[in-house]
């Protein structure tokens, strides 16, 4: 460990530091706001550990962000708090595991496929089943969980992700995953075993979202299928991702904030022409900033560079 | 009753034959994803809607007015928004994901026009909603006119795509747009041609599931959903497989409405393209390639 790696150490302990600290300082908007975000940023990060070194687009992520939302309007009156989550978690990587040995052995598009109507078929059965079987649609959320509360649980997740995001990048699945996404033939060549290493970290990427999703759901205090399966949730993982730049584990949240504080703004003013509005945002970033703001640094910097050095 | 359920499954399974032709030629000669083809179908339904209601113009005249409409809405788009995607891909793969980004894009933005003229509300309209008797069983004459219709198109694209130059053009680029250019084939315009086509085809199916069907503006994610699986359990590309697939889709669909649980349907289409992935990924008709 050199010096410069310890004092990003500490700097981002610090970060984290000054982060938990929010509560104290801001009021109940700035708080939602600040959730809002720590959400997006446990999300989007979590979407592009699984799509960023495969190229795979998962449409997906709302799939599992519901399913953790509804384990919790289930239990939550119930169970303790930590059993909650531990369930969530173990329903979401089913689901996961279920959808990644299905579809990640054939070709990415196939899973983009899949991916693309899973939240409409979860919603759909969890709709069939409630109307069926429990004969209510739509429950109350009603856990002693303060705003303050929900937050610093996001943050300790995201702090997770990223420490998780981190390690991964640095082991033998790192490694594989990327060889998978610059040529999976070559990567089958050389021994890896293609299909496991996409199934596992499919299934690590939506536990945080089903874990982003149980935690969320005291925040509405009410939720129908039409709530928890929301289809922008996944396009707006989708788009931060992007505008921030999946290749790099601090990208996401560079795109997480600016829009998260863009369709605030939207949200207010055009509340019924957001999702044209959102659209089109999407678009002009596909077409202009394909490798996301990380991306487009790094290319002006190496533009620099090779400027001078050809001076 | 089978025999109901059956003919009434057939002219679903009609509908989403001719959905999945539009989207085979979008796909397979192309090369887009197009995940927001659903959405065109739903905006071709409110222009038949439309119409009908508002001028009191007969569907029927809708379906030749509204596919000349789509085919250039359809080209347009592919010439301003696709086209620069094409020329910046390296690779099929990375044009692949490039169009699904976009066109997920495009399917918010006509999703939200749709939403904010219409609201989320649904609609149907009375069209030759009288019923006929058929070997005993008794089935609407607008779904009988709407299966009648769609077997008149799919017919006639396939005489087309195999009867004519243009359409042999298309059909190879489908098979090899390298080897394609190499014989003096158009491919950007043969692409454009089909993108088009696909366009045209999947309004025409629009006006038709008007006819039968109560719609609204959310519909549109189910269509291409249901198209997509369509496509891969008819094998990328191939027109006959995507109608067998097509007729046993709305078969499996209506059996498993009436006989099981009509809340079932999408978890239904979903079994069924399961079984697919899990035994023949290349499509009931597709050969083993890619």
């Amino acid at each position: 460990m050199t010096v410069r790696d310890g004092l990003i150490g500490v700097v981002c302990l610090a970060g984290v530091a000054l982060l938990a600290g929010l509560p104290f300082v801001v009021a109940d908007y700035g708080l939602s706001l600040a959730i809002n975000i720590m959400s997006y940023t446990v999300l989007a990060t979590a979407w592009s550990l699984f799509s960023g070194p495969t190229r795979y687009v998962s449409l997906a992520t709302v799939a599992f962000f519901g399913i953790g939302a509804y384990t919790t309007a289930v239990f939550v009156e119930a169970l303790a708090w930590p059993l909650v989550l531990l369930i969530a978690m173990a329903v979401g990587s089913v689901v996961a595991s279920l959808v990644g040995l299905a579809t990640l052995r054939l070709s990415g598009v196939y899973f983009v496929i899949f991916s693309f109507g899973l939240a409409e078929l979860v919603r759909q059965l969890v709709t069939w089943f409630e109307v069926n079987k429990t004969r209510t649609l739509g429950r109350y959320v009603f856990a002693d969980i303060t705003a303050a509360q929900i937050y610093w649980q996001l943050l300790a997740l995201a702090v997770l992700v990223f420490a998780i995001g981190f390690l991964i990048g640095r082991s033998r699945l790192g490694l594989a995953l990327r060889a998978i996404g610059d040529d999976e033939t070559v990567a089958r060549h050389s021994g890896i075993d293609v299909t496991r290493a996409k199934v596992a970290l499919f299934v690590l990427s939506t536990v945080f979202m089903t874990l982003t999703g149980a935690i969320m759901a005291p925040r509405w205090t009410y939720i129908d299928p039409a709530i928890a399966f929301n289809p922008v949730v996944s396009f707006t993982v989708l788009i931060m991702a992007l505008l921030g730049g999946v290749h790099r584990l601090y990208g996401p949240v560079l795109g997480v904030v600016p829009l998260a504080l863009l369709f605030e703004y939207l949200l207010a003013r055009f509340p019924n022409h957001f999702s044209i509005m959102v659209g089109l945002v999407f678009i002009v970033i596909v077409y202009l900033i394909p490798r996301g703001v990380v991306g487009l640094v790094e290319d002006t910097v190496r533009q620099r560079t090779a400027a001078k050095g050809a001076a | 009753m089978l025999l109901e359920v059956t003919l009434s499954g057939a002219t679903l399974g009609g509908m989403y034959a001719l959905v999945a032709l539009g989207l085979t030629l979008q796909y397979g000669v192309a090369r887009i994803m197009n995940l927001s083809y659903g959405e065109l179908l739903v905006a071709a339904a409110f222009a038949a809607l439309w119409f009908y209601t508002g001028v009191a113009v007969s569907p029927l005249v809708g379906l030749i007015v509204v596919p000349p409409l789509a085919f250039a809405l359809s080209f347009g788009i592919y010439r301003v928004l696709l086209q620069p995607l094409v020329r910046r891909a390296k690779t099929r793969d990375a044009l692949e994901v490039d169009s699904i980004l976009a066109t997920f894009g495009l399917l918010f933005v006509i999703q939200g026009v749709m939403l904010a003229i219409f609201g989320g509300a649904y609609f149907s309209y009375s069209f030759l909603a009288v019923p006929l008797q058929i070997a005993g069983a008794t089935v609407a004459a607008n779904r009988l006119l709407a299966l009648v219709l769609a077997v008149v198109i799919g017919v006639g694209l396939y005489l087309g795509l195999t009867r004519t130059r243009i359409g042999t053009a298309v059909r190879a680029v489908a098979v090899d747009p390298v080897a394609a250019e190499l014989v003096a084939i158009d491919v950007r315009t043969a692409s454009a041609l089909a993108f088009a086509l696909g366009g045209a085809l999947v309004a025409a199916s629009g006006v038709l599931v008007s006819m039968f069907l109560t719609f609204n503006a959310n519909l549109g994610v189910v269509f291409t959903l249901k198209a997509l699986v369509v496509v891969i359990m008819g094998g990328v590309g191939n027109l006959l497989g995507a109608l067998i697939a097509g007729l046993l889709l709305g078969l499996v669909e209506n059996y498993v409405a009436v006989f099981v649980d009509p809340g079932l349907t999408l978890a239904a289409t979903y079994a069924i393209f399961l079984i697919v992935l899990l035994v023949r990924p290349q499509g009931i008709l597709g050969r083993a390639s890619r």
